[in-house]
Protein backbone atom coordinates (compact mmCIF):
# COMPACT_ATOMS: atom_id res chain seq x y z
CA UNK A 1 0.00 0.00 0.00
CA UNK A 2 2.66 2.54 1.11
CA UNK A 3 6.38 2.11 0.59
CA UNK A 4 8.76 4.95 1.44
CA UNK A 5 12.49 4.67 0.79
CA UNK A 6 14.73 7.50 1.97
CA UNK A 7 11.95 10.04 1.42
CA UNK A 8 12.84 13.69 2.02
CA UNK A 9 10.75 16.84 1.66
CA UNK A 10 11.71 20.47 1.65
CA UNK A 11 9.29 23.32 1.05
CA UNK A 12 9.85 26.15 -1.37
CA UNK A 13 11.28 26.27 -4.85
CA UNK A 14 13.88 23.66 -5.62
CA UNK A 15 17.00 25.52 -6.71
CA UNK A 16 16.11 28.57 -4.65
CA UNK A 17 19.22 30.41 -3.47
CA UNK A 18 18.99 29.62 0.21
CA UNK A 19 17.58 26.11 0.20
CA UNK A 20 14.98 25.57 2.89
CA UNK A 21 15.89 22.84 5.38
CA UNK A 22 14.32 19.44 4.87
CA UNK A 23 11.23 19.09 7.05
CA UNK A 24 11.28 15.34 6.41
CA UNK A 25 14.54 13.42 6.19
CA UNK A 26 15.25 9.92 4.93
CA UNK A 27 11.96 8.34 5.89
CA UNK A 28 11.83 4.62 5.14
CA UNK A 29 8.82 2.57 6.15
CA UNK A 30 6.00 0.59 4.65
CA UNK A 31 2.36 0.08 5.54
CA UNK A 32 0.50 -2.98 4.22
CA UNK A 33 -2.98 -2.74 2.75
CA UNK A 34 -5.67 -2.74 5.46
CA UNK A 35 -3.20 -1.69 8.15
CA UNK A 36 -3.60 0.90 10.91
CA UNK A 37 -0.95 3.41 11.95
CA UNK A 38 -0.96 6.17 14.48
CA UNK A 39 1.30 8.99 13.33
CA UNK A 40 2.84 10.49 16.45
CA UNK A 41 5.27 13.23 17.38
CA UNK A 42 5.30 16.69 18.91
CA UNK A 43 3.99 19.72 17.10
CA UNK A 44 6.33 20.65 14.24
CA UNK A 45 7.74 17.13 13.94
CA UNK A 46 6.49 16.80 10.35
CA UNK A 47 3.27 14.80 10.74
CA UNK A 48 1.20 17.09 8.51
CA UNK A 49 4.01 17.23 5.98
CA UNK A 50 4.14 13.45 5.74
CA UNK A 51 0.35 13.34 5.31
CA UNK A 52 0.70 15.90 2.50
CA UNK A 53 3.04 13.51 0.75
CA UNK A 54 0.68 10.57 1.30
CA UNK A 55 -2.23 12.68 0.04
CA UNK A 56 -0.18 13.60 -3.06
CA UNK A 57 -0.43 17.30 -2.24
CA UNK A 58 3.36 17.48 -2.51
CA UNK A 59 5.93 15.30 -4.18
CA UNK A 60 8.99 14.04 -2.30
CA UNK A 61 12.06 16.12 -3.05
CA UNK A 62 14.24 13.10 -2.40
CA UNK A 63 13.85 9.33 -2.24
CA UNK A 64 11.09 7.11 -3.55
CA UNK A 65 7.47 7.01 -2.43
CA UNK A 66 5.12 4.39 -3.77
CA UNK A 67 1.37 4.57 -3.16
CA UNK A 68 -0.81 1.72 -4.39
CA UNK A 69 1.90 0.79 -6.84
CA UNK A 70 2.31 4.32 -8.23
CA UNK A 71 5.68 6.00 -7.90
CA UNK A 72 4.54 9.43 -6.75
CA UNK A 73 7.82 11.14 -7.60
CA UNK A 74 7.88 9.84 -11.16
CA UNK A 75 4.18 9.85 -12.09
CA UNK A 76 2.90 12.24 -14.70
CA UNK A 77 0.83 15.10 -13.34
CA UNK A 78 -2.32 13.93 -15.08
CA UNK A 79 -2.09 10.53 -13.38
CA UNK A 80 -2.29 12.06 -9.91
CA UNK A 81 -6.02 13.00 -9.72
CA UNK A 82 -7.18 9.38 -10.13
CA UNK A 83 -4.72 8.41 -7.39
CA UNK A 84 -6.09 11.13 -5.07
CA UNK A 85 -9.61 9.86 -5.63
CA UNK A 86 -8.55 6.59 -3.97
CA UNK A 87 -7.32 8.45 -0.91
CA UNK A 88 -9.60 10.00 1.71
CA UNK A 89 -8.36 12.88 3.83
CA UNK A 90 -9.80 14.32 7.05
CA UNK A 91 -8.39 17.61 8.36
CA UNK A 92 -8.47 19.10 11.83
CA UNK A 93 -10.21 22.17 10.39
CA UNK A 94 -12.63 20.02 8.31
CA UNK A 95 -12.18 22.01 5.05
CA UNK A 96 -15.79 21.75 4.01
CA UNK A 97 -17.17 23.87 1.18
CA UNK A 98 -19.20 26.42 3.08
CA UNK A 99 -21.60 27.42 0.30
CA UNK A 100 -22.62 23.82 -0.44
CA UNK A 101 -25.09 21.87 1.67
CA UNK A 102 -24.00 18.89 3.76
CA UNK A 103 -25.44 16.64 1.07
CA UNK A 104 -23.52 18.37 -1.69
CA UNK A 105 -20.29 18.33 0.30
CA UNK A 106 -20.55 14.58 0.72
CA UNK A 107 -21.60 14.12 -2.92
CA UNK A 108 -18.67 16.19 -4.20
CA UNK A 109 -16.15 13.32 -4.60
CA UNK A 110 -18.72 11.25 -6.48
CA UNK A 111 -19.43 14.15 -8.82
CA UNK A 112 -15.72 14.68 -9.35
CA UNK A 113 -15.46 11.01 -10.24
CA UNK A 114 -18.15 11.56 -12.86
CA UNK A 115 -20.99 9.73 -11.13
CA UNK A 116 -24.38 10.51 -12.71
CA UNK A 117 -26.75 12.61 -10.59
CA UNK A 118 -29.39 9.89 -10.57
CA UNK A 119 -26.95 7.36 -9.17
CA UNK A 120 -25.45 9.19 -6.23
CA UNK A 121 -28.44 10.07 -4.07
CA UNK A 122 -28.76 6.60 -2.54
CA UNK A 123 -25.05 6.38 -1.70
CA UNK A 124 -24.92 9.86 -0.17
CA UNK A 125 -28.04 9.23 1.86
CA UNK A 126 -26.63 5.93 3.10
CA UNK A 127 -23.35 7.62 4.05
CA UNK A 128 -25.16 10.40 5.93
CA UNK A 129 -27.09 7.74 7.84
CA UNK A 130 -23.83 5.98 8.75
CA UNK A 131 -22.41 9.16 10.31
CA UNK A 132 -25.82 10.09 11.80
CA UNK A 133 -26.41 13.32 9.84
CA UNK A 134 -29.55 12.50 7.86
CA UNK A 135 -31.47 15.34 9.48
CA UNK A 136 -29.03 18.08 8.51
CA UNK A 137 -28.48 16.99 4.90
CA UNK A 138 -29.85 20.21 3.43
CA UNK A 139 -28.11 22.55 5.87
CA UNK A 140 -24.93 24.50 5.30
CA UNK A 141 -22.01 22.99 7.25
CA UNK A 142 -21.28 26.31 9.01
CA UNK A 143 -24.49 25.86 11.02
CA UNK A 144 -23.32 22.54 12.49
CA UNK A 145 -21.32 21.75 15.63
CA UNK A 146 -17.65 20.85 15.32
CA UNK A 147 -18.37 17.16 15.82
CA UNK A 148 -21.04 17.21 13.15
CA UNK A 149 -18.77 19.04 10.72
CA UNK A 150 -16.04 16.48 11.33
CA UNK A 151 -18.49 13.69 10.59
CA UNK A 152 -19.40 15.45 7.30
CA UNK A 153 -15.68 15.50 6.52
CA UNK A 154 -15.42 11.76 7.31
CA UNK A 155 -18.44 10.99 5.14
CA UNK A 156 -16.92 13.00 2.28
CA UNK A 157 -13.59 11.21 2.73
CA UNK A 158 -15.00 7.69 2.67
CA UNK A 159 -17.89 8.00 0.20
CA UNK A 160 -15.67 6.83 -2.67
CA UNK A 161 -14.54 3.79 -0.60
CA UNK A 162 -10.91 4.91 -0.49
CA UNK A 163 -8.13 2.38 -0.14
CA UNK A 164 -6.23 4.79 2.07
CA UNK A 165 -7.77 7.05 4.72
CA UNK A 166 -5.66 9.82 6.22
CA UNK A 167 -6.65 11.95 9.20
CA UNK A 168 -4.65 14.95 10.48
CA UNK A 169 -5.43 15.68 14.15
CA UNK A 170 -9.09 14.82 13.46
CA UNK A 171 -10.11 15.08 17.10
CA UNK A 172 -8.29 18.35 17.76
CA UNK A 173 -11.46 20.43 17.61
CA UNK A 174 -13.77 17.89 19.26
CA UNK A 175 -14.76 17.13 22.83
CA UNK A 176 -14.14 13.64 24.23
CA UNK A 177 -17.57 12.26 23.40
CA UNK A 178 -17.34 13.41 19.77
CA UNK A 179 -13.73 12.23 19.56
CA UNK A 180 -14.74 8.74 20.68
CA UNK A 181 -17.55 8.68 18.14
CA UNK A 182 -15.07 9.66 15.40
CA UNK A 183 -12.66 6.90 16.48
CA UNK A 184 -15.46 4.36 16.13
CA UNK A 185 -16.00 5.48 12.52
CA UNK A 186 -12.30 5.36 11.68
CA UNK A 187 -11.90 1.91 13.20
CA UNK A 188 -15.02 0.73 11.38
CA UNK A 189 -13.45 1.81 8.07
CA UNK A 190 -10.24 0.01 9.00
CA UNK A 191 -12.20 -3.13 9.85
CA UNK A 192 -13.80 -2.95 6.38
CA UNK A 193 -10.30 -3.11 4.81
CA UNK A 194 -9.23 0.52 4.42
CA UNK A 195 -5.67 1.42 5.36
CA UNK A 196 -5.96 4.17 8.01
CA UNK A 197 -3.30 6.63 9.18
CA UNK A 198 -4.21 9.02 12.00
CA UNK A 199 -1.86 11.83 13.01
CA UNK A 200 -2.29 13.05 16.58
CA UNK A 201 -0.42 14.33 19.56
CA UNK A 202 -3.28 13.36 21.88
CA UNK A 203 -1.65 10.45 23.76
CA UNK A 204 -4.75 9.73 25.86
CA UNK A 205 -6.59 8.93 22.65
CA UNK A 206 -3.79 6.59 21.58
CA UNK A 207 -3.81 4.92 25.01
CA UNK A 208 -7.53 4.25 24.74
CA UNK A 209 -7.12 2.81 21.23
CA UNK A 210 -3.71 1.15 21.13
CA UNK A 211 -2.27 0.25 17.74
CA UNK A 212 0.95 0.29 15.70
CA UNK A 213 2.52 3.73 15.33
CA UNK A 214 5.00 5.72 13.29
CA UNK A 215 6.70 8.32 15.43
CA UNK A 216 8.40 11.41 14.05
CA UNK A 217 10.78 13.84 15.73
CA UNK A 218 12.23 16.82 13.88
CA UNK A 219 11.49 15.29 10.52
CA UNK A 220 13.01 11.90 11.24
CA UNK A 221 11.34 8.58 11.90
CA UNK A 222 12.22 7.56 15.47
CA UNK A 223 9.84 4.65 16.02
CA UNK A 224 8.06 2.21 13.69
CA UNK A 225 5.86 -0.49 15.17
CA UNK B 1 -45.36 17.44 -5.98
CA UNK B 2 -43.42 16.12 -8.99
CA UNK B 3 -43.00 19.69 -10.14
CA UNK B 4 -41.51 20.68 -6.80
CA UNK B 5 -39.13 17.75 -6.91
CA UNK B 6 -38.03 18.71 -10.43
CA UNK B 7 -37.46 22.26 -9.32
CA UNK B 8 -35.43 21.07 -6.34
CA UNK B 9 -33.27 18.91 -8.60
CA UNK B 10 -32.84 21.79 -11.05
CA UNK B 11 -31.83 24.09 -8.21
CA UNK B 12 -29.36 21.52 -6.95
CA UNK B 13 -27.87 21.15 -10.40
CA UNK B 14 -27.67 24.90 -10.78
CA UNK B 15 -25.84 25.41 -7.51
CA UNK B 16 -23.66 22.35 -7.34
CA UNK B 17 -22.75 21.70 -10.92
CA UNK B 18 -22.58 25.04 -12.66
CA UNK B 19 -21.63 26.96 -9.58
CA UNK B 20 -19.73 24.37 -7.58
CA UNK B 21 -17.25 27.02 -6.55
CA UNK B 22 -19.73 29.72 -5.58
CA UNK B 23 -18.46 31.74 -8.50
CA UNK B 24 -21.70 33.63 -8.90
CA UNK B 25 -20.66 35.75 -5.96
CA UNK B 26 -16.96 35.96 -6.75
CA UNK B 27 -15.59 39.51 -7.02
CA UNK B 28 -14.69 40.92 -10.40
CA UNK B 29 -17.11 38.55 -12.00
CA UNK B 30 -20.14 40.75 -12.08
CA UNK B 31 -18.56 43.66 -13.94
CA UNK B 32 -17.32 41.29 -16.63
CA UNK B 33 -20.52 41.42 -18.74
CA UNK B 34 -20.42 45.22 -18.65
CA UNK B 35 -16.85 45.41 -19.89
CA UNK B 36 -17.41 42.73 -22.48
CA UNK B 37 -20.54 44.58 -23.63
CA UNK B 38 -18.36 47.58 -24.44
CA UNK B 39 -15.85 45.42 -26.27
CA UNK B 40 -18.62 43.66 -28.19
CA UNK B 41 -20.08 47.03 -29.19
CA UNK B 42 -16.72 48.03 -30.66
CA UNK B 43 -16.33 44.61 -32.28
CA UNK B 44 -19.72 44.87 -33.97
CA UNK B 45 -18.85 48.33 -35.32
CA UNK B 46 -15.49 47.10 -36.58
CA UNK B 47 -17.18 44.14 -38.21
CA UNK B 48 -19.74 46.40 -39.88
CA UNK B 49 -16.92 48.73 -40.92
CA UNK B 50 -14.94 45.91 -42.49
CA UNK B 51 -17.94 44.64 -44.39
CA UNK B 52 -19.05 48.12 -45.36
CA UNK B 53 -15.61 48.96 -46.74
CA UNK B 54 -15.63 45.73 -48.72
CA UNK B 55 -19.10 46.51 -50.04
CA UNK B 56 -18.17 50.07 -51.07
CA UNK B 57 -14.98 48.85 -52.72
CA UNK B 58 -16.88 46.25 -54.68
CA UNK B 59 -19.50 48.76 -55.74
CA UNK B 60 -16.98 51.34 -56.93
CA UNK B 61 -15.17 48.65 -58.82
CA UNK B 62 -18.31 47.51 -60.59
CA UNK B 63 -19.82 50.96 -61.05
CA UNK B 64 -17.41 53.67 -61.92
CA UNK B 65 -14.67 51.20 -62.80
CA UNK B 66 -16.70 49.86 -65.65
CA UNK B 67 -17.38 53.19 -67.37
CA UNK B 68 -15.60 55.54 -69.73
CA UNK B 69 -16.56 59.08 -70.60
CA UNK B 70 -15.94 60.25 -74.11
CA UNK B 71 -16.14 63.99 -74.84
CA UNK B 72 -16.44 65.27 -78.39
CA UNK B 73 -15.83 69.05 -78.37
CA UNK B 74 -17.36 71.28 -81.00
CA UNK B 75 -14.65 72.40 -83.38
CA UNK B 76 -13.08 75.62 -82.15
CA UNK B 77 -13.09 77.09 -85.65
CA UNK B 78 -16.86 77.19 -85.72
CA UNK B 79 -18.30 78.34 -82.38
CA UNK B 80 -21.85 77.85 -83.65
CA UNK B 81 -21.37 75.20 -86.25
CA UNK B 82 -24.10 73.88 -88.44
CA UNK B 83 -26.04 71.29 -86.53
CA UNK B 84 -25.30 68.68 -89.15
CA UNK B 85 -21.55 68.93 -88.75
CA UNK B 86 -21.54 68.31 -84.97
CA UNK B 87 -23.80 65.35 -85.40
CA UNK B 88 -21.56 63.87 -87.99
CA UNK B 89 -18.56 63.99 -85.67
CA UNK B 90 -20.62 62.52 -82.86
CA UNK B 91 -22.16 59.89 -85.09
CA UNK B 92 -18.73 58.83 -86.33
CA UNK B 93 -17.58 58.39 -82.73
CA UNK B 94 -20.73 56.47 -81.76
CA UNK B 95 -20.41 54.09 -84.69
CA UNK B 96 -16.79 53.50 -83.91
CA UNK B 97 -17.53 52.86 -80.19
CA UNK B 98 -20.38 50.47 -80.97
CA UNK B 99 -18.11 48.45 -83.23
CA UNK B 100 -15.30 48.11 -80.65
CA UNK B 101 -14.97 44.81 -78.80
CA UNK B 102 -14.92 45.12 -75.01
CA UNK B 103 -17.64 47.75 -74.97
CA UNK B 104 -21.03 46.66 -73.75
CA UNK B 105 -22.99 49.91 -73.76
CA UNK B 106 -22.87 53.29 -75.48
CA UNK B 107 -25.20 56.08 -74.39
CA UNK B 108 -24.96 59.68 -75.58
CA UNK B 109 -26.03 62.08 -72.86
CA UNK B 110 -28.88 64.44 -73.74
CA UNK B 111 -28.31 68.21 -73.44
CA UNK B 112 -30.57 68.38 -70.40
CA UNK B 113 -28.67 65.61 -68.63
CA UNK B 114 -25.43 67.37 -69.36
CA UNK B 115 -26.53 70.68 -67.94
CA UNK B 116 -27.87 68.82 -64.88
CA UNK B 117 -24.44 67.39 -64.35
CA UNK B 118 -22.78 70.75 -64.79
CA UNK B 119 -25.16 72.73 -62.63
CA UNK B 120 -23.15 72.30 -59.41
CA UNK B 121 -20.18 73.95 -61.15
CA UNK B 122 -21.83 76.43 -63.47
CA UNK B 123 -24.94 77.37 -61.53
CA UNK B 124 -28.57 77.15 -62.58
CA UNK B 125 -28.14 79.24 -65.68
CA UNK B 126 -25.64 77.08 -67.50
CA UNK B 127 -27.73 77.14 -70.66
CA UNK B 128 -27.70 80.91 -70.74
CA UNK B 129 -23.92 81.01 -70.68
CA UNK B 130 -23.95 80.05 -74.31
CA UNK B 131 -20.92 77.90 -73.77
CA UNK B 132 -20.30 75.40 -76.48
CA UNK B 133 -21.03 72.24 -74.52
CA UNK B 134 -19.27 69.16 -75.83
CA UNK B 135 -21.19 66.09 -76.77
CA UNK B 136 -20.66 63.51 -74.03
CA UNK B 137 -21.02 59.75 -74.38
CA UNK B 138 -21.19 57.39 -71.41
CA UNK B 139 -19.58 54.10 -72.30
CA UNK B 140 -19.94 50.89 -70.33
CA UNK B 141 -17.09 48.45 -70.74
CA UNK B 142 -16.84 44.75 -70.02
CA UNK B 143 -14.57 43.40 -67.30
CA UNK B 144 -11.71 42.97 -69.75
CA UNK B 145 -12.49 46.21 -71.50
CA UNK B 146 -11.12 47.56 -74.76
CA UNK B 147 -7.49 48.52 -75.39
CA UNK B 148 -7.85 52.09 -74.12
CA UNK B 149 -4.83 53.82 -75.71
CA UNK B 150 -5.66 52.27 -79.09
CA UNK B 151 -9.28 53.31 -78.76
CA UNK B 152 -8.31 56.85 -77.82
CA UNK B 153 -6.07 57.06 -80.91
CA UNK B 154 -8.81 55.84 -83.22
CA UNK B 155 -11.35 58.25 -81.72
CA UNK B 156 -8.92 61.14 -82.15
CA UNK B 157 -8.54 60.18 -85.81
CA UNK B 158 -12.28 59.98 -86.31
CA UNK B 159 -13.02 63.27 -84.55
CA UNK B 160 -9.97 65.37 -83.67
CA UNK B 161 -10.05 66.76 -80.12
CA UNK B 162 -12.05 63.85 -78.68
CA UNK B 163 -11.16 63.15 -75.05
CA UNK B 164 -11.43 59.70 -73.50
CA UNK B 165 -11.55 59.68 -69.76
CA UNK B 166 -11.22 56.43 -67.89
CA UNK B 167 -12.12 56.25 -64.20
CA UNK B 168 -9.73 53.34 -63.69
CA UNK B 169 -6.99 55.12 -61.72
CA UNK B 170 -9.50 56.71 -59.38
CA UNK B 171 -11.27 53.47 -58.88
CA UNK B 172 -8.01 51.66 -58.20
CA UNK B 173 -7.22 54.29 -55.61
CA UNK B 174 -10.67 54.03 -54.05
CA UNK B 175 -10.33 50.26 -54.08
CA UNK B 176 -7.03 50.53 -52.25
CA UNK B 177 -8.65 52.88 -49.75
CA UNK B 178 -11.49 50.43 -49.22
CA UNK B 179 -9.07 47.55 -48.73
CA UNK B 180 -7.00 49.57 -46.25
CA UNK B 181 -10.11 50.52 -44.29
CA UNK B 182 -11.12 46.90 -44.24
CA UNK B 183 -7.72 45.81 -42.96
CA UNK B 184 -7.83 48.48 -40.25
CA UNK B 185 -11.29 47.34 -39.20
CA UNK B 186 -10.14 43.72 -39.05
CA UNK B 187 -7.08 44.73 -37.04
CA UNK B 188 -9.37 46.62 -34.64
CA UNK B 189 -11.52 43.50 -34.38
CA UNK B 190 -8.49 41.38 -33.49
CA UNK B 191 -7.33 43.95 -30.97
CA UNK B 192 -10.75 44.08 -29.33
CA UNK B 193 -10.78 40.28 -29.09
CA UNK B 194 -7.30 40.25 -27.55
CA UNK B 195 -8.19 42.94 -24.99
CA UNK B 196 -11.39 41.06 -24.12
CA UNK B 197 -9.37 37.87 -23.58
CA UNK B 198 -6.97 39.80 -21.35
CA UNK B 199 -9.80 41.23 -19.27
CA UNK B 200 -11.31 37.78 -18.87
CA UNK B 201 -7.95 36.41 -17.71
CA UNK B 202 -7.67 39.18 -15.11
CA UNK B 203 -11.23 38.63 -13.86
CA UNK B 204 -10.68 34.88 -13.71
CA UNK B 205 -7.51 35.33 -11.67
CA UNK B 206 -9.39 37.57 -9.24
CA UNK B 207 -12.12 34.95 -8.92
CA UNK B 208 -9.49 32.25 -8.43
CA UNK B 209 -7.78 34.21 -5.69
CA UNK B 210 -11.08 34.59 -3.85
CA UNK B 211 -11.89 30.89 -4.25
CA UNK B 212 -8.42 29.56 -3.59
CA UNK B 213 -9.47 27.51 -0.60
CA UNK B 214 -12.29 25.73 -2.42
CA UNK B 215 -10.07 25.14 -5.43
CA UNK B 216 -7.52 23.49 -3.17
CA UNK B 217 -10.22 21.36 -1.57
CA UNK B 218 -11.43 20.21 -4.98
CA UNK B 219 -7.87 19.53 -6.06
CA UNK B 220 -7.32 17.45 -2.93
CA UNK B 221 -10.48 15.46 -3.65
CA UNK B 222 -9.02 14.45 -6.99
CA UNK B 223 -10.53 17.05 -9.32
CA UNK B 224 -8.71 17.22 -12.64
CA UNK B 225 -7.39 20.53 -13.91
CA UNK B 226 -9.99 20.41 -16.63
CA UNK B 227 -12.82 20.01 -14.13
CA UNK B 228 -11.76 23.00 -12.04
CA UNK B 229 -10.99 25.13 -15.09
CA UNK B 230 -14.32 24.14 -16.62
CA UNK B 231 -16.23 25.55 -13.61
CA UNK B 232 -14.58 28.91 -14.10
CA UNK B 233 -14.71 28.79 -17.88
CA UNK B 234 -18.45 28.16 -17.96
CA UNK B 235 -19.04 31.15 -15.73
CA UNK B 236 -16.70 33.33 -17.79
CA UNK B 237 -18.33 32.10 -20.97
CA UNK B 238 -21.81 32.95 -19.71
CA UNK B 239 -20.76 36.37 -18.51
CA UNK B 240 -18.92 37.15 -21.76
CA UNK B 241 -21.74 35.82 -23.92
CA UNK B 242 -24.23 37.95 -22.02
CA UNK B 243 -22.00 41.00 -22.43
CA UNK B 244 -21.65 40.18 -26.11
CA UNK B 245 -25.40 40.18 -26.56
CA UNK B 246 -25.81 43.50 -24.77
CA UNK B 247 -23.02 45.03 -26.85
CA UNK B 248 -24.55 43.74 -30.04
CA UNK B 249 -27.97 45.08 -29.09
CA UNK B 250 -26.41 48.50 -28.56
CA UNK B 251 -24.48 48.35 -31.83
CA UNK B 252 -27.35 47.36 -34.12
CA UNK B 253 -29.07 50.78 -34.17
CA UNK B 254 -25.73 52.49 -34.81
CA UNK B 255 -24.98 50.11 -37.66
CA UNK B 256 -28.45 50.77 -39.07
CA UNK B 257 -27.86 54.54 -39.11
CA UNK B 258 -24.45 54.14 -40.75
CA UNK B 259 -25.90 51.74 -43.31
CA UNK B 260 -28.70 54.17 -44.11
CA UNK B 261 -26.19 57.02 -44.55
CA UNK B 262 -24.01 54.86 -46.78
CA UNK B 263 -26.90 53.43 -48.79
CA UNK B 264 -26.84 56.03 -51.61
CA UNK B 265 -23.18 55.31 -52.26
CA UNK B 266 -23.78 51.65 -52.83
CA UNK B 267 -27.01 51.96 -54.79
CA UNK B 268 -27.70 53.03 -58.35
CA UNK B 269 -30.39 55.43 -57.22
CA UNK B 270 -29.65 59.13 -57.44
CA UNK B 271 -27.97 60.48 -54.32
CA UNK B 272 -30.47 61.87 -51.83
CA UNK B 273 -28.93 64.58 -49.74
CA UNK B 274 -31.78 64.39 -47.21
CA UNK B 275 -31.06 62.48 -44.00
CA UNK B 276 -32.80 59.13 -43.63
CA UNK B 277 -36.14 58.99 -41.83
CA UNK B 278 -36.82 56.43 -39.06
CA UNK B 279 -38.72 54.28 -41.51
CA UNK B 280 -35.76 54.34 -43.86
CA UNK B 281 -33.51 53.40 -40.93
CA UNK B 282 -35.60 50.35 -40.21
CA UNK B 283 -35.65 49.44 -43.88
CA UNK B 284 -31.90 49.84 -44.12
CA UNK B 285 -31.48 47.17 -41.44
CA UNK B 286 -33.25 44.70 -43.66
CA UNK B 287 -31.06 45.78 -46.57
CA UNK B 288 -27.79 45.17 -44.71
CA UNK B 289 -25.47 42.87 -46.65
CA UNK B 290 -26.38 39.25 -45.85
CA UNK B 291 -22.81 38.48 -44.80
CA UNK B 292 -23.03 41.21 -42.18
CA UNK B 293 -26.41 39.97 -40.95
CA UNK B 294 -24.88 36.54 -40.61
CA UNK B 295 -21.69 37.67 -38.94
CA UNK B 296 -23.15 40.07 -36.35
CA UNK B 297 -24.55 37.21 -34.21
CA UNK B 298 -21.00 35.83 -34.25
CA UNK B 299 -20.04 38.67 -31.88
CA UNK B 300 -21.74 37.26 -28.74
CA UNK B 301 -20.86 33.71 -29.81
CA UNK B 302 -17.21 34.66 -30.19
CA UNK B 303 -17.32 36.52 -26.88
CA UNK B 304 -18.61 33.38 -25.17
CA UNK B 305 -15.95 31.26 -26.82
CA UNK B 306 -13.16 33.69 -25.99
CA UNK B 307 -14.48 33.73 -22.41
CA UNK B 308 -14.37 29.96 -22.16
CA UNK B 309 -10.91 29.50 -23.66
CA UNK B 310 -9.28 32.44 -21.85
CA UNK B 311 -10.65 31.31 -18.47
CA UNK B 312 -9.65 27.67 -19.06
CA UNK B 313 -6.10 28.70 -19.90
CA UNK B 314 -5.86 31.13 -16.97
CA UNK B 315 -7.07 28.54 -14.45
CA UNK B 316 -4.87 25.79 -15.85
CA UNK B 317 -1.82 28.02 -15.67
CA UNK B 318 -2.67 28.85 -12.05
CA UNK B 319 -3.25 25.18 -11.12
CA UNK B 320 0.30 24.34 -12.21
CA UNK B 321 1.46 25.56 -8.82
CA UNK B 322 -0.33 22.63 -7.20
CA UNK B 323 1.25 19.17 -7.63
N1 LIG C 1 3.94 25.13 3.71
C1 LIG C 1 5.06 25.15 4.44
N2 LIG C 1 6.12 25.87 4.02
C2 LIG C 1 7.27 25.90 4.72
N3 LIG C 1 7.46 25.22 5.86
C3 LIG C 1 6.46 24.46 6.34
C4 LIG C 1 5.21 24.39 5.66
N4 LIG C 1 4.39 23.57 6.36
C5 LIG C 1 5.12 23.15 7.44
N5 LIG C 1 6.33 23.69 7.43
C6 LIG C 1 7.39 23.42 8.40
O1 LIG C 1 7.63 22.03 8.41
C7 LIG C 1 7.86 21.59 9.73
C8 LIG C 1 6.90 20.46 10.04
O2 LIG C 1 5.61 20.98 10.11
P1 LIG C 1 4.33 20.04 10.12
O3 LIG C 1 4.49 19.04 9.07
O4 LIG C 1 3.13 20.90 10.08
O5 LIG C 1 4.48 19.34 11.54
P2 LIG C 1 3.34 18.77 12.50
O6 LIG C 1 2.15 18.50 11.68
O7 LIG C 1 3.94 17.54 13.07
O8 LIG C 1 3.09 19.79 13.54
C9 LIG C 1 7.68 22.78 10.65
O9 LIG C 1 8.96 23.25 10.97
C10 LIG C 1 6.95 23.77 9.81
O10 LIG C 1 7.35 25.08 10.13
MG1 LIG D 1 0.18 19.25 11.85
Amino acid sequence: MIRAEGVGLRYGESGAEAEAPEVLQSLSFSVPGGGWRWLLGPSGAGKSSLLRLLHVQARPTRGRLQLMGVDVGEARRKDLPPLRRRIGMVFQDFRLVSHLTVFDNVALPLRLAGRAEGQLRADVTEMLRWVGLTKVAEMRPTLLSGGEQQRVAIARAVIVRPLLLLADEPTGNLDDVQAERLMVLLQEMNRLGTTVIVATHNMQLVDRHPGPALELARGRLVHDG
Amino acid sequence: MARRATRAVAARLATSRLDGLGLRHAPGWRVLPLIVAGMAFLAALALAGAQGAAELGRHWQQGAGATLTVQIPRPAAAPTPPVAQGETRRDRVLTLLRGTPGISGVRPLAEAELSDLLRPWLGTHAEQLALPLPAVVAVTITTDGPDLPALAARLEAAAPGTLTESHGPWVRRLGLLARSLRLCALAALGLVAAVAAGIIVVATRAALASRREVVEILHGLGATDFYVADRFARRASRAAGLGGMVGLALAVPVVAVLAALAAPFVSTLPIEAALPSPAELAASLARLPPTLLWSLPAVPVSAAMIGYVAAQLAVRAWLRRLP
